[in-house]
């Protein structure tokens, strides 16, 4: 066992439990912080796959971003440290069902597929290679601006839902 | 000596359905979205696995400019989400998705 395999067995714990935290926590408050240690456990994945922007991306939207915004909505719209009487509705033994079905049967697909795998390096210049391909014409330049036009829509929209009447 | 592919993917589909149980089981609409979060991060560890191990996507940088455009739409969804919550929450004074059901006949 190398020291990646040491590595990824700990991102993984701290992914899983961030992402059991969140599920399972009876105060919102404390699963959107659980969801901060998945976000980050996330991150390092992507650090071990080579994929240092991501990562750095991850961090910055993911953490800085989104759990702020979600933690912001929770004191806007409750009591933060309250633990709800009723956490889970009607449906949650057969959400648990289907969910672990789901896993069974993705688990079972992973492991029978022979993926084609290449053992090679990741090149130094990915990153530049990147950024080239999302503004190339003949790359991803369609989606990187309709990207952009679809974050100034939601910009737009989430100021004209939420704001007062 | 590498990770193997699959144990990255084995990780993902768990983050995956954690996050699904999360949204099906889940009565605040808060924490219905946060299980959307979780879902599409599982996802996203899946492009990146598959762009870092199979030269073919790799040669095109598509699994890395898919993941930045999912993580694009994540942001949007919880930015436009969080605002109906907010919306709803001012209107009926709770974000319980149980009791939001004026639609229903």
């Amino acid at each position: 066992m190398s020291v990646q395999h040491a590595v990824f067995i700990i991102l993984s714990a701290i992914a899983l439990i961030g992402a059991l935290g969140v599920v399972l926590n009876r105060r919102l408050f404390r699963s959107a912080l659980f969801l901060v240690l998945s976000f980050v456990g996330v991150a390092g994945f992507y650090i071990l796959l080579e994929a240092e922007l991501l990562a750095m991306i991850q961090l910055l939207v993911y953490v800085g971003a989104i759990a702020i915004l979600i933690i912001f909505a929770i004191m806007l719209s409750r009591q933060a440290m309250v633990a709800d009487d009723k956490v889970l509705n009607e449906q949650w033994a057969l959400g648990w069902l289907v969910a672990v079905l789901l896993f069974a049967a993705l688990v079972y697909v992973l492991v029978k597929v022979n993926w084609p795998v290449v053992e090679v390096a990741v090149p130094a210049n990915s990153i530049q290679r990147l950024g080239e391909s999302l503004v190339n014409p003949n790359g991803f330049v369609l989606p990187f601006e309709v990207a952009s036009v679809l974050l100034l829509v939601a910009l737009v929209g989430a100021v004209i839902i939420a704001r007062e009447k | 000596m590498q990770v193997p592919l699959s144990w990255y993917l084995i990780v993902a589909a768990a983050l995956f359905c954690i996050g699904l149980y999360g949204v099906l089981s889940r009565r605040n609409a808060i924490g219905i979205l946060m299980g959307v979060e979780l879902m599409l991060n599982a996802v996203n560890v899946n492009l990146i696995a598959f762009w870092r191990y199979v030269e073919a996507v790799r040669a095109t940088m598509a699994g890395q400019v898919f993941a930045i455009i999912v993580i694009t739409v994540a942001a949007a969804e919880a930015a436009v989400g969080l605002a109906l919550i907010i919306a709803i929450y001012r209107n009926r004074h709770t974000v319980d998705v149980t009791e939001a059901d004026q639609l229903k006949l």
